[in-house]
Parts: structure tokens; C-alpha cells; sequence
């Protein structure tokens, strides 16, 4: 069969017997059996799993119990624990790890009907912006695959944009799920911290990480939205803010919205063709009625520096449990209790988790604490405090989401610094909790370009229906790497 | 020789009574078989969240109030870092800079001289759970069901100066935290357990000497003797000329004497900082108001309220209001001002607690419940029986339901109080003993004893002796 380009075309197919959640999983299923070796983009593809999965949700619907999206397959970043299958994080550290517990999002895409077909591939641990740090091998990016597919989302994004799955779970700590969206072209939503809950999803910065859609169309995002957003008793950041029927109120007029462009992320030195790229779509926005200021952010060069300082601080505290004694890997024949914490670790995690754990060590330590981690919180405050003030003159904040397009794999792996700087867009959004969207709005040297919309706290309506109406009247996000993928083949 | 002293500060570990843990809806319950008790969330799974056990907020508040201290109305949890196998997260939720309660008191009194002791914080934190060494060969291996029980580290100043004092302090919070109900205080459980910092100094000087801190004790016996012996050591550390390291030590209750655990240079940099997984605790004045109102009484009120409302005396007052479980026996038979509370008292604290020492039972679940007391003290105080028969009485009550009065009638245990057979056996007595008779009519009074016992045994002690001897006494002198 051919794939359908969307999840909306996937429910009408599936509400109209036009097709079968079987049926269409195994399309995608042997879509990725067959292109997924040039990409990487799962880590487990749970064949026997999707396919029963998808029968049962068949008989759902010829029992009329379905809902919306019953039957619709999705990809899972293998950051989410999933019982009985394999949860690696990216990591040695958790190669032979089988959950005994699904993830909330995981429970509640399963009781939605909806059919996993696999776990994709990420940078370990959610480290990194190339997806080159898994243990499980490089992602490719399906646009030109000697080129990143973007981090730590990487497999997700990827998967998407390769149609491998129509859809895809991805978590965001520092642009984890909008720059990976923004390499592979396809759109991606970080929600508002605390608006999915976190229980499950394997912590990276826990007061930073949030789960969110990767998909092609914002309406795609919308429908996956729906079932993931909602509080969770089990998580205390999680929102008791009511959710909001995301995809049947995308239809607004941006007539009178206003779009604030951070004078500071288009003072540095943007490449030009991103630059014109950026400006047309921003020229689109002006068409469909918005209006568009010009606002500050004064706090903008601190965000990279408060974030690796927040980040590697927490992660050094999450990932202290890897320790070898309960799950997970441990070093042969340890001789006490210290060489198997040394070797187990040492063997355990990769360069890029272990530079964070030095640094994170480092920035808590006695004496240096007040330096760096007291002092990135109160960026932290300062950066939440910027953006409030935004929200008072505009709707949203737009920006490129990333200063580059998708680099060549290995370009930064010897410069950890440069590769921190590419998420010099992304990372404020974390910092203030803010919900933020990226959406594919042009190429540049035949690589896609993606814009970021940030809005205020429980605004995704808002990001949502500017992205949706930009999509409305614009076809970027219908280029679909999928075809070059044929070419290669 | 120098005038030496010592200087104590207590952090005291008090196993909050919840039944389940802190973070994690695991059951607390003792002794259950190993990771039995552990969930995906003690046992540190990838992905798993902490949530907030919110009864230990409402246990923590009445100490606060008990101990007249400030009670945050916000405070937050934070990570203490350390790797170690029992330790799962390999960090440890606690509190670090603002801890729920600060600044409270606790007084008590050694021989009569009251002291009061600071209290500088008492804080939230989850326990660990146990390394086992010994049960298997060349391994360790962890037992999580105590992981994540809920702890309130309780942190005095440096302001006890004996080890008496201390133990006295300890005794005090004891009784505090189990009349409040919200520590079981079991101490062989680890339910309540402490850590002694001891240093000792030149009586003069006005600086603190170097500490060390010695682990884990579990037994007021313990606490003394650990103090001791440290002190002890310091002491002759420092008069041989040397000088306190500040270390942690263990005490080894088998050979009396403690030693290092490990000294300050093996010290850990915790690393604390806020726990990003939990939100700031928030108490409001209403919650706080509506925990006042519900505060059980404090011992010191209650032993205050039983010498002034029952007259019993401070000593007996301070053991009925010590054990919650006593108290609540002790104002059940006053419940309807029955029989007097000395009496009350007296056999509470005597033939009761004898007969449940005897017993494996507990005051709260001995057959001989305050109405069953209560009806025996009334015949006594009626004196349908003497205090020798309420004895035999309350034996024979152990081991059945009757009632006292059934008990009574059916051993025919009432006192004789007919005139007519005493004066009977009275008559008799007089005859058989003529030279007692002769004596007492002489003056010696003192033979009237030996008739009384006389007439008291040939009734089997059922007789009422002050009849006895009132009957004897007009008996002798009519027969002048």
C-alpha cells in the first residue's frame, strides 16, 4: 500500500475501512526493514508487538469502541519505558534493561489504541544535538545521509521525516525534539514544562525535560498532543492546568497576533541563506494577519552557559543510580564495591554522558556551587523573567530554530563547545519552562530550515494555530525526504 | 588535673508513623521479607518520580508545635549525594538549607534541676535501605523495604553537658514523639535512633573542642555508655597531649568502646541542592491551626494535669504520662471518678504492671482492661475486700471474662462483716488465748496485733481488720 502523508489521512482511512491498522503497520513495518539500515532510526522494532497491537485495534473499531486514534502506529524515543521491551536510553548502560513499567505517555498511547512499532534511536541518555553519542550507532539524516539528523530526538525526527512512522515521541531538555525537527523538516512541539507527565521518561535534567509530538504537519502534533498532555498524580511538576481539545481548534485567524523578534537572535551572525529563509516565512506570518515587533531578550548570550551549567548539575544527581547493582550493566568479577562503581560506570556510559557528569560534579561541588550553580539559577530567574515580559507586547517569539542547518556527522564531535552553541535558540525555552514549536519553513543548500515560535505558559493553542495556519498556506512542510530516500536506494 | 567538660549535641532519627513510605506508596510495616516492601520507585528505576507521603507534613508540624518551634511555610526537599549500595538513587532526599522546623525546646529535669535544651531543626528525609553482610558468603547483599521509609532527623544544639543529660533529653523526646502518636519510638526496630557529636573541653574555655560523632545508637543504655567511653578517650587523648581528630565512630556495644568509622578526610561532599522532582513544601497558618487543634496533650501538661486535677504525687504522674499507653489506661478508669486516682495509681503502677511483666502482653491488650481495675478498686474502697484479696482477685481475673463481683461471690472472696459470726470466733479467740487476755489487761496493748491476726486467720482473711479490731478492743474492755 501507500503510506499516507498524515495522521489526519490515517484516521479518515482508518474510519473509512480504506485501509487497516494491520495493514498499515506492516506497510510501515516493512518500510523500516527495508530502509531503515541506511538510517538507524529505531533501536528495537517490535514487529510482533506493533502487528498484534494493531489487530486489537482493528477489532476495536469493528467493535465501535475506537477512538480517534486507534490504530494510528507511532515511533517511541527510547527514552520512555515501555514493560517488557527493551528501554536502552542510547546507552550500554541500559542494554539488556527491560522495563517493568510503561512510561504515563506510554499507558496512555496504548489505551488510545495507538500501536508502537519501535523504539528510535537517540543520543545516550538525551546527551547531545547529532545523535552520534548512542551506543547504538550514529542516525542518519534522510535528506543527505552523511549529514546529522539533529539531537537528541535524532531517531525520532528521522523516522518521521524517512516515513518510517507517521508520527513519533520525542523529549526536549535543550531543544532535543525542535532541532532535530528543524534538521529532518518536519514539525516538532515542546510543551509547557509540567504539561505531559514525566513519570517513566528517563531523566536527563529533570527540571528541564519534557516529553512532546514529533511529526510532519502541526496538525499531526495536535492529534498526538491530546492523549499524551494531562496532570499525573505520579509526577509532582506535572500541571493540574486543564488540556484543550488541541486539534479541533487550530482553525484561528492570526489577524491581529503579534510576533516578537528577539533583536539578540538576529544580531549574531546568522548564516544568509537561513536569514532570507527565516525572513520569507516571517513575510508569510505578516500575510495571514500578524503583526510583527521587534522585542528584546537582554538575558539571550546566558542561556547557553546557565543551561549547561542546570543540566549537567542534574544529570550528575539522575544518573547516579547507573551504579551496577540493581539493573543494568555491571563490570566482570568487580573485587569490592569501588572498582565496580569505577568500572561499571567507566564501561557503562560514553564520552559525552561522562563530560557531563565531571561538569555537573564539578558545578555542585563545596566552594563552587554559589560560582556556578546558584548563579545559573538565578539566570535561570532572570531569562523566565525576560520572556514574561515579552508575553505582555506578543503572542509569540520567533527565531530560527537553530543557527545551521544539519552539519555533517563528526564536524563537532571534537569540539563539544561548538556543538553546545548550536542550541543557542532552543535552550531558553527550557530554562523558563516555556512551550515552543518548530515547524519546516524552507531549504537551504537543499537542507531543510526550521522556525521556532516560543508563547507563554499553556499557550500550545496558540504555537499550534500559528503553525497550523503557516502550513495552511504553505507546502514546506509537505517536502518529504522519503522520495530522496528512494532515489538512494 | 584540668576541670574537664563534656559537650553532647543529639541528632535524633525518628521513623515517622505512616503506613506508607515518603515517596513511594510501598508499605512500612517492620520486618516483612526482604524487597518485599520495594517498589519500581524504591528501587530507583529508570524514569520513576518521587511523590510526597503528605501525612508526614502534618507529623512534622506537631513536633514543630510540641517543641514551640518556627514551622516553615516553605521549605524544600534537596538531594544529598553518595554513592553506596543501599542508597538506590545514590542520592539521598533530605532537607539541606531550609528544613521544615527550626528553632524549638525541650526541657527536662535531672534530679530535680530543670534544663532546656535547644533544638536547632528537626528535618524530612527518607531512611536507606540495609546492606547485609553476614547472611551470605563474599557477598553484600540489599534488602530496599527500609529504603524510603519516612525519617524527622531531629538536631539539638551542643547544650547537653552530661551523658546522663542526654540520655535524659533522649528520654524526654522518646516519650514526646510517641504520646504525639507520630513515632512508634520502637528503638530495637530502629524506629528511634541517634547519633551523639561529643567533644570535651577546658571548663573555662569558651571555645567548643573538636568533635566526633559516633553513629547509630539504638538503646538509651547504649547512648550513655558511648558517651561515656568517648569522653572519656578525649580526655586522655588530650591530658597525654594529643589532639581529637574529628571523625565519625562506631561504638561496639560488646567490648565498651568506640572506634573509627571513618575520619574527615574520607568525609563526602554531598553535594545538596533542591530536588528538582519534588515542589517546594508549602504550609499554610490554617494548616498549621487545624494540626494545633487536634495536638494530642504533651507529657509535661499531662503529668502537670495529674498531680494538679487527680492529686496523685509528681513521681507516679511521671510515670503514668510517660507511656501514652499507661495514660490512656490510667484516665479511662478515672473516666467516672469511680475510686480515688492514688489508689488508681497504686495499682497501676504496682500489681498491673506486675502481672504484665509476668505476661508477654502490653498494657493495652492485658485481659484486665481500666473497667475491670476500676471494679476491683471499688470493693476495696467498700471494703468488700481487703488489698491482700484484690491481689489473689486480679490474679483470678487474668485468666477469665468474669467480672470481678461474679469472681467475688463464686470464690467467696467478701470480706466478713456479719457481727454475729465474728464476735463468735472473737469469743473463741479470748478463750483459748487467757494469757494474751491477762497481758493486754495489764497494759500491753501491743498484743492486740497477734488477736487481730488470730481472728483474721481463722476467717481466712476475709474479715475486715478494723471490724476486728474494734469488735476485739470493745470485747476486752467489757470484759473488765
Amino acid at each position: 500500500m501507500n503510506l499516507p502523508n498524515s495522521v489526519t489521512e490515517i484516521i479518515h482511512g482508518l474510519e473509512n475501512g480504506t485501509f487497516s491498522s494491520r495493514e498499515l503497520t506492516k506497510a510501515y513495518l516493512n518500510r523500516i526493514d527495508n530502509l531503515d539500515p541506511k538510517i538507524n532510526s529505531f533501536i528495537t522494532v517490535c514487529h510482533d508487538q506493533a502487528l498484534q497491537d494493531a489487530e486489537n485495534a482493528d477489532r476495536r473499531r469493528a467493535t465501535g469502541t475506537a477512538n480517534k486514534l486507534t490504530g494510528v502506529p507511532y515511533g517511541n524515543k527510547d527514552i520512555f519505558c515501555t514493560k517488557g521491551i527493551r528501554t536502552t536510553c542510547g546507552s550500554k548502560m541500559l542494554d539488556t534493561f527491560i522495563s517493568p513499567y510503561d512510561a504515563t505517555i506510554v499507558e496512555r498511547l496504548s489505551s488510545q489504541g495507538m500501536v508502537m512499532l519501535g523504539k528510535t534511536n537517540m543520543d545516550e541518555f538525551a546527551m547531545g544535538s547529532s545523535n552520534e553519542t548512542s551506543f547504538y550507532g550514529r542516525v542518519n539524516n534522510p535528506w543527505n545521509i552523511d549529514c546529522v539528523p539533529g539531537g537528541s530526538s535524532g531517531g525520532s525526527a528521522a523516522a518521521v521525516s524517512a516515513g518510517f512512522a507517521p508520527v513519533a515521541t520525542g523529549s526536549d531538555t535543550g531543544g532535543s525534539i525542535r532541532q532535530p525537527a528543524a534538521f529532518c523538516g518536519i514539525s516538532g512541539l515542546k510543551p509547557t514544562y509540567g504539561r505531559v507527565s514525566r513519570y517513566g521518561m528517563i531523566a536527563f535534567a529533570s527540571s528541564l525535560d519534557q516529553a512532546g509530538p514529533m511529526g510532519r504537519s502541526v496538525e499531526d502534533l495536535a492529534h498526538m498532543l491530546e492523549p499524551m498532555a494531562g496532570y499525573d498524580p505520579r509526577d509532582s511538576t506535572s500541571s493540574i492546568v486543564t488540556t484543550e481539545d488541541y486539534s479541533r481548534d487550530l482553525e484561528h485567524t492570526l489577524e491581529g497576533k503579534r510576533i516578537g523578534l528577539p533583536k539578540e537572535y538576529f544580531a549574531t551572525s546568522l548564516d544568509y541563506q537561513i536569514e532570507s529563509v527565516i525572513e520569507a516565512a516571517i513575510k508569510e506570518f505578516e500575510q495571514l494577519g500578524a503583526d510583527v515587533v521587534e522585542i528584546s531578550i537582554p538575558t539571550t548570550p546566558l542561556s547557553i552557559p546557565a543551561y549547561y551549567v542546570i543540566s549537567s548539575a542534574e544529570c550528575s544527581s539522575n544518573l547516579s543510580r547507573y551504579d551496577g547493582v540493581r539493573y543494568g550493566h555491571r563490570c566482570e568479577l568487580p573485587s569490592n564495591i569501588n572498582d565496580m562503581y569505577d568500572r561499571t560506570r567507566g564501561e557503562g556510559f560514553g564520552e559525552e554522558v561522562k563530560r557531563r557528569l565531571l561538569t555537573g560534579t564539578y558545578v555542585l561541588s563545596s566552594g563552587y556551587y554559589d560560582a556556578y550553580y546558584r548563579k545559573a539559577q538565578q539566570i535561570r530567574r532572570l531569562i523566565k523573567n525576560d520572556f514574561s515580559k515579552a508575553f505582555k507586547h506578543v503572542d509569540a517569539v520567533v527565531s530560527p530554530t537553530t543557527p545551521t542547518t544539519a552539519f555533517e556527522a563528526g564536524k563537532h564531535l571534537n569540539s563539544p563547545v561548538n556543538m553546545y552553541l548550536g542550541d543557542c535558540f532552543t535552550v531558553a525555552s527550557n530554562l523558563a519552562g516555556l512551550p515552543a514549536l518548530s515547524i519546516p519553513v524552507g531549504f537551504a543548500d537543499g537542507m531543510p530550515v526550521g522556525l521556532q515560535l516560543v508563547s507563554s505558559y499553556f499557550k500550545e493553542s496558540t504555537l499550534l494555530t500559528f503553525g497550523h495556519m503557516f502550513q495552511k498556506a504553505t507546502d514546506w512542510h509537505l517536502h518529504f525526504s522519503q522520495d530522496n530516500l528512494k532515489e538512494a536506494q | 588535673m584540668m576541670p574537664w567538660e563534656v559537650v553532647i549535641g543529639l541528632e535524633v532519627h525518628a521513623q515517622l508513623a505512616t503506613s506508607s513510605k515518603i515517596f513511594s506508596g510501598s508499605s512500612t510495616a517492620y520486618g516483612a521479607k526482604a524487597n518485599t516492601q520495594a517498589s519500581a520507585v524504591d528501587l530507583a528505576l529508570p524514569g520513576v518520580l518521587p511523590v510526597l507521603n503528605k501525612r508526614v507534613l502534618d507529623l512534622a508540624i506537631m513536633l514543630g508545635l510540641a517543641i514551640d518551634g518556627e514551622i516553615a511555610s516553605e521549605s524544600i526537599f534537596s538531594r544529598k549525594n553518595y554513592f553506596y549500595p543501599d542508597s538506590p538513587k545514590g542520592y539521598q532526599i533530605s532537607q539541606y538549607d531550609k528544613p521544615i522546623i527550626s528553632k524549638g525546646q525541650l526541657k527536662f529535669s535531672n534530679k530535680g534541676e530543670g534544663k532546656v535544651i535547644n533544638i536547632t531543626r528537626a528535618h524530612l528525609e527518607e531512611d536507606a535501605g540495609k546492606s547485609l553482610h553476614e547472611e551470605f558468603q563474599n557477598t553484600t547483599a540489599i534488602d530496599l523495604n527500609r529504603s524510603g521509609i519516612p525519617l524527622l532527623e531531629i538536631v539539638s544544639e551542643p547544650e547537653l553537658r552530661s551523658a546522663q543529660d542526654a540520655v535524659l533529653y533522649l528520654k524526654e523526646l522518646h516519650c514526646l514523639v510517641r504520646t504525639l502518636g507520630i513515632c512508634d519510638g520502637n528503638m530495637q526496630e530502629g524506629s528511634f535512633r541517634c547519633d551523639a557529636n561529643v567533644s570535651v573541653r577546658n571548663i573555662e574555655d569558651p571555645e567548643l573542642g573538636t568533635r566526633t560523632e559516633i553513629k547509630n545508637l539504638n538503646s538509651f543504655r547504649f547512648v550513655e555508655r558511648a558517651i561515656n567511653y568517648e569522653a572519656k578517650r578525649q580526655i586522655e587523648v588530650l591530658e597525654d597531649g594529643g589532639v581529637i581528630t574529628q571523625e565519625t565512630r562506631l561504638y561496639d556495644p560488646e567490648k565498651n568502646e568506640t572506634r573509627t568509622m571513618r575520619s574527615k578526610e574520607d568525609a563526602h561532599d554531598y553535594r545538596y541542592f533542591p530536588d528538582p522532582d519534588l515542589l517546594p513544601i508549602t504550609i499554610t497558618a490554617a494548616h498549621i491551626a487545624q494540626i494545633a487543634e487536634e495536638l494530642p496533650e504533651t507529657p509535661w501538661n499531662k503529668r502537670r494535669r495529674y498531680v494538679k486535677d487527680y492529686g496523685v504525687n509528681s513521681e507516679d504522674a511521671a510515670i503514668l504520662a510517660n507511656s501514652p499507653e499507661t495514660s490512656v489506661y490510667f484516665e479511662a478508669c478515672m473516666r467516672n471518678h469511680a475510686v480515688s486516682a492514688k489508689l488508681v495509681a497504686n495499682w497501676i503502677i504496682g500489681e498491673l504492671s506486675a502481672l504484665i511483666n509476668k505476661s508477654s502482653l502490653t498494657i493495652s491488650n492485658s485481659p484486665i482492661v481500666a473497667e475491670r481495675l476500676v471494679s476491683v478498686l471499688e470493693r476495696i474502697e467498700d471494703q468488700t475486700i481487703s488489698g491482700k484479696i484484690a491481689k489473689q482477685l486480679l490474679g483470678l481475673m487474668w485468666n477469665t471474662s468474669d467480672s470481678a463481683d461474679q469472681i467475688i461471690a463464686q470464690e467467696r472472696l467478701g470480706q466478713v462483716s456479719d457481727n454475729a459470726l465474728l464476735e463468735k470466733i472473737i469469743s473463741q479467740t479470748l478463750i483459748d488465748f487467757p494469757s494474751q487476755v491477762q497481758d493486754y489487761k495489764a497494759g500491753k496493748v501491743k498484743i492486740l496485733g497477734f488477736l487481730v491476726g488470730h481472728v483474721m486467720s481463722e476467717t481466712k482473711g476475709k474479715a475486715n481488720p478494723a471490724m476486728v479490731k474494734d469488735l476485739l478492743e470493745k470485747s476486752l474492755t467489757q470484759g473488765v
